[in-house]
């Protein structure tokens, strides 16, 4: 007989998973086809340009790089565990992890600080970026605690987590090496895949429409409408 | 040769009157909405003066417009390169305080106040956050305000010149001002357009409208400090950037834009230029001293066979042709050459041109009477009121060759006019200062003609647009057939 705890692992680990992704993909594409007004960064440096820096900056610093850090460990698990396999790299490994992550964590205090306390920046703060920002809050202090709690994450997640995740890919999830997990480590597992879930919904979907054409198309740019784009010849 | 047509605007600065009708049309129809209310598309300034933004023209910290370095031309503000840093935070975006907190007012202070020894007030609430504010700032805060410490002293067109010069602008009981309308220029070689992340900026192949596509806007805001002339906007609530359309709906309709309907003192052009395209990034490489003439050289004749011939072969329409035959702003710019483009030193070609102002230069005092005659003809043009030097900052690239030619040819106009109307000037003198302006007499009549005497037809020679050949291209209208019509059917709503 399982018991509740497992029916609770069940629910987060292997069925979340599926509800967060599926809806992640049909309110995306949907949105994108019906509301492409709505897909913006809602910048707001125009109303407030100094705690902005000290906010944005080392966020999107700090949370782009741990994010890759998780990506190359999901998909180079085996390369990952070479290179832990010298104490040095494992070391400058582990405490780069720590220090991006702690830059995400200040960055998004100082964000948080600053939707609070300046009244032009509260006038365009919505509830969805309060859910937003407590989710990414939860996420990254969750995720230092563990980095600081259980180290050598780097190794492990490479060891088991990765495994996990991509047998909820391939469709048939081995729940085996996630149970005994330590809670903290339950706990931002489970809260990235709410992330995932709420994702479509708030303003994040920004980081869908990063504008990767403008490093390699002409510096001009010249719409006909009775004619096919004749090739631009300065710029 | 690869031409194109634009349509291209001449704003005649002698008669601007700073009433800001021209502003207030175009508030009316497209910035009254929130998050759009500071932004002024059209606005008028007062020069010498700070502008709005304030300072604008100051592209050591705004970095707007483009740059020759290593004989390549890039942006001040951005590049590919730049992009990751400049992305989350752009370090030279102007902020609201760079415009100014919009404003209106608690009314019902005027009914509600307790009764006391003064009059009650309308006590100004910001539009932003809804809170009563101190007014510290408006889009024309230094409105007639030449001579001012504050806001004339600063105006950045001011640079190299001497302290006697600057005195002279602003001496007791003679400063001198002008006003300066200004709308988005519609550039050959846009910066916005060039800096933007998404491609959501883009000029109209057709008719050289620079527009804002909305929907692929993502809020990556590069283009506000590309804009040398600060004329993209940042909606701060929708989180989409705007910018001056030229009232294409007007155009497509046959309607002149609504600044250029409504302005009081009819200083305003509208016409086809056509222009070859294959040169442009050629002519932006130009030095200083030769841009006027080099972008005066991308326009072309278009009763010249070969122009017309090599426009027919890019699908330019004959009705467009025949337009640019006719067009107002062909003869301020290309044959006059009396209308030059603002700031050409910032290298996106402008195709908005200005017919620099007489008023502020032909006024000599002597005495406290105003002199206009004096025996070296062209004397008082070097020796006006406003230094030659800063208008040729402004519209010479801080070249004055040109702004002299445009000068002197409007006053040996005026003089021949005179001689003819009034007679206090022998028709001699006249016809020696229109030969040293090198204007002939049919062209002092024509130019005097478009100036004073024009008519709304002779002033906005509108082509035809052919939308519906367009549209056609891309939907099939009757499959509309009592709808609600093509466009964008989803109101603007900021995203979450
Ligand atoms: C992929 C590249 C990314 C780019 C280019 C990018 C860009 C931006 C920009 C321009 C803003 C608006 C900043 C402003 O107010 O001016 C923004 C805001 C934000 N971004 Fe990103 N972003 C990226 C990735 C991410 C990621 C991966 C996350 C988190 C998962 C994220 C979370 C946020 C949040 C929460 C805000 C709102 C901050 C606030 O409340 O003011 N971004 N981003
Ligand atoms: S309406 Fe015409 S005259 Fe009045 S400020 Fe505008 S441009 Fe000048």
């Amino acid at each position: 007989m399982p018991s509740a705890g497992n029916y609770l692992d069940v629910a987060l680990f292997s069925v979340l998973p599926y509800v967060a992704l599926f809806t992640f993909l049909l309110v995306t594409i949907e949105r994108y086809r019906g509301q492409a007004f709505t897909y913006s960064s809602l910048s707001s440096q125009f109303l407030e340009n100094q705690q902005h820096f000290y906010g944005l900056v080392p966020f999107h610093y700090g949370i782009l790089t741990v994010l890759t850090g998780h990506v190359v460990a999901f998909f180079l698990p085996a390369g990952l565990l070479w290179w832990n396999d010298h104490p040095a790299r494992l070391y400058v490994l582990e405490a780069a992890g720590l220090i991006f992550g702690l830059l995400t964590l200040v960055g998004l205090l100082a964000i948080a600080t600053r939707r609070l306390n300046v009244p032009r920046i509260r006038e365009v703060t919505s509830v969805t970026d309060w859910i937003v920002l407590g989710l990414l809050l939860m996420q990254v202090a969750s995720g230092v605690y563990v980095a600081l709690v259980y180290p050598w994450g780097s190794s492990w997640f490479a060891a088991i987590v990765a495994p996990y995740l991509w047998s909820l890919l391939e469709l048939a999830p081995n729940l085996g090496a996630i149970a005994p997990l330590p809670l903290a480590v339950k706990l931002h597992i489970t809260n990235a895949y709410l992330l995932i879930l709420f994702f479509p919904f708030t303003r994040l979907v920004h980081v869908l429409v990063v504008p990767n054409p403008y490093l390699w198309r002409r510096p001009q740019v010249v719409r006909w409408y009775r004619r096919a784009p004749s090739p631009a010849r300065h710029g | 040769m690869d031409v194109r047509s634009q349509i291209a605007m001449v704003f005649h600065l002698d008669k601007c009157i700073g009433c800001h009708t021209c502003s207030i049309a175009c508030k009316n129809i497209w910035t009254d909405r929130r998050g759009a209310e500071y932004m002024w598309w059209n606005n008028v300034e007062t020069k010498p003066g700070c502008g709005y933004p304030t300072r604008w023209e100051d592209q050591q910290s705004y970095r707007g417009g483009w740059e020759v370095a290593d004989g390549n031309l890039r942006l001040k503000s951005t590049s590919k390169a730049r992009i990751v840093a400049n992305i989350f935070h752009h370090p030279s975006l102007p902020t609201l305080d760079d415009y100014y907190e919009p404003w209106t007012y608690d009314y019902q202070e005027l009914f509600n106040a307790p009764e006391g020894p003064d009059q009650p007030t309308a006590k100004p609430i910001s539009m932003v956050t809804g809170k009563y504010i101190d007014i510290e700032a408006g889009p024309n805060w230094d409105d007639d305000l030449g001579g001012s410490p504050v806001y004339a002293e600063n105006d950045p067109n001011l640079a190299g010149l001497t302290e006697e010069q600057r005195a002279q602008l602003s001496a007791v009981e003679r400063l001198v001002f002008f006003y300066f309308p200004r709308i988005c220029n519609h550039c050959l070689n846009p910066s916005c357009v060039a800096a933007c992340p998404s491609g959501a900026l883009y000029k109209r192949g057709e008719d050289g409208i620079v527009l804002l596509d909305q929907n692929r806007c993502r809020g990556w805001r590069a283009c506000v400090p590309a804009c040398p002339y600060k004329k993209t906007y940042y909606n701060w609530s929708t989180g989409k950037s705007e910018k001056c359309i030229l009232c294409f709906p007007r155009l497509e309709t046959g309607q002149a834009p609504a600044c250029f309907h409504s302005c009081v003192g009819r200083i305003r052009y509208l016409g086809v230029l056509l222009y070859d395209a294959a040169r442009i990034h050629e002519v932006a490489l130009s030095s200083d001293e030769e841009l006027v003439d080099a972008h005066r050289s991308l326009i072309l004749d278009p009763h010249d066979p070969a122009v017309i011939e090599a426009a027919r072969r890019n699908g330019i329409h004959e009705s467009v042709l025949e337009s640019a035959q006719k067009s107002p702003v062909y003869r301020f710019v290309k044959i006059w050459k009396i209308a030059l483009p603002p700031h050409i030193e910032y290298r996106t070609l402008p195709m908005l041109f200005y017919v620099p102002p007489m008023s502020p230069v032909m006024g000599q005092q002597t005495g406290g009477v105003v002199e206009h005659v004096s025996g070296d003809l062209f004397h008082d043009i070097d020796a006006s009121r406003v230094p030659m030097k800063f208008l040729a900052n402004l519209f010479g690239a801080g070249h004055e060759g040109k702004v002299r030619y445009a000068l002197r040819k409007q006053k040996a106009v005026r003089w021949y006019r005179r001689a003819l109307t009034v007679g206090d000037v022998e028709m001699g003198v006249a016809e020696r200062m229109l030969r040293e302006a090198d204007c002939s007499s049919e062209e002092a009549e024509a130019i005097y003609r478009l100036t004073s005497l024009c008519t709304f037809d002779d002033r906005f020679v509108i082509p035809p647009m052919h939308r519906e050949e367009a549209i056609e291209m891309l939907e099939d209208p009757l499959e509309h057939k009592q709808g609600v019509g093509f466009g964008f059917l989803q109101g603007p709503r900021r995203g979450l």
